[in-house]
């Protein structure tokens, strides 16, 4: 039964890496003259893909610990899904939005593990 | 060429994000999730950010991106170090198939 579930989900992993990679040439983002625009809508497939299993432990995390884990790599691949629409369409103000998303989910992740620790906000 | 650097990287660094979460779905504990998933930061997002800058060249996107590579090298081994003392403060198991946990013993040999 266990090695039913692994092989199960491999499979549909694979198939949905798989299947972004052949059919999402063009994706609704981007306009028609980019650069490299097929290689940069897999990309962004490819990210939303990641954070939506990163979702998937937040809403599924048996302690705490497991979702303030889940929420500060969800800002990093924020960070990273900015950085790519930032080249593709060459308008630097995405990364501004990426830099300020970091900082915030920095101090946010700080204050949720002292909170976790027991401790008040004060000391 | 500067292109086709910058692309390889972009590439690598999603290669990795994708292997990260996996591994945030897939491990057994708060600390092992904690372990894969930095390497997510690290070699994914920096990577990306480093091909930006390869493609576009030092003009303002570029330096806003090696600004960025900056603060994320300096403010994510932080946050990895609190949530996992947090985690062992806060009475969070280890796995059952883990080998040794050297901090609670030091706090047994600290309290007698």
């Amino acid at each position: 039964m266990k090695t039913l579930r692994w092989i199960l989900g491999t499979v549909v992993f694979l198939g949905i890496l798989a299947l972004i990679l052949l059919y999402t040439a063009r994706g609704p983002f981007l306009p028609q003259e980019v650069k490299y625009a097929g290689f940069f809508a897999r990309a962004l497939y490819i990210i939303i893909l990641s954070s939506l299993m990163v979702l998937f432990r937040v809403l599924r995390g048996p302690t705490p610990a497991d979702r303030i884990v889940a929420v500060d790599i969800f800002g990093i691949l924020v960070v990273g899904l900015c950085a790519i629409l930032a080249v593709a369409t060459d308008r630097s103000w995405y990364l501004d939005i990426g830099i300020a998303w970091g900082l915030q989910s920095f101090i946010g992740t700080l204050a949720l593990a002292k909170f976790m620790e027991g401790r008040t906000f004060d000391d | 060429m500067t292109d086709i650097i910058g692309l390889v990287l972009i590439a690598a660094g999603l290669a990795f994000d994708v292997l990260g979460c996996l591994g945030l779905v897939r491990l057994p504990d708060v600390y092992n999730r904690l372990q894969a998933s930095t390497k997510c930061v690290t070699l994914g997002t920096c990577s990306i950010l480093i091909g930006t800058i390869f493609i576009t060249g030092l003009n303002s996107t570029g330096f806003k991106a090696l600004l960025a590579v900056f603060f994320l090298v300096l403010t994510s081994p932080v946050s990895a170090h609190v949530i996992s003392r947090g985690a062992h403060k806060a009475g969070i198991r280890l796995w059952k198939g883990s080998e040794c946990d050297a901090l609670s013993e030091d706090k047994k040999e600290a309290a007698q």
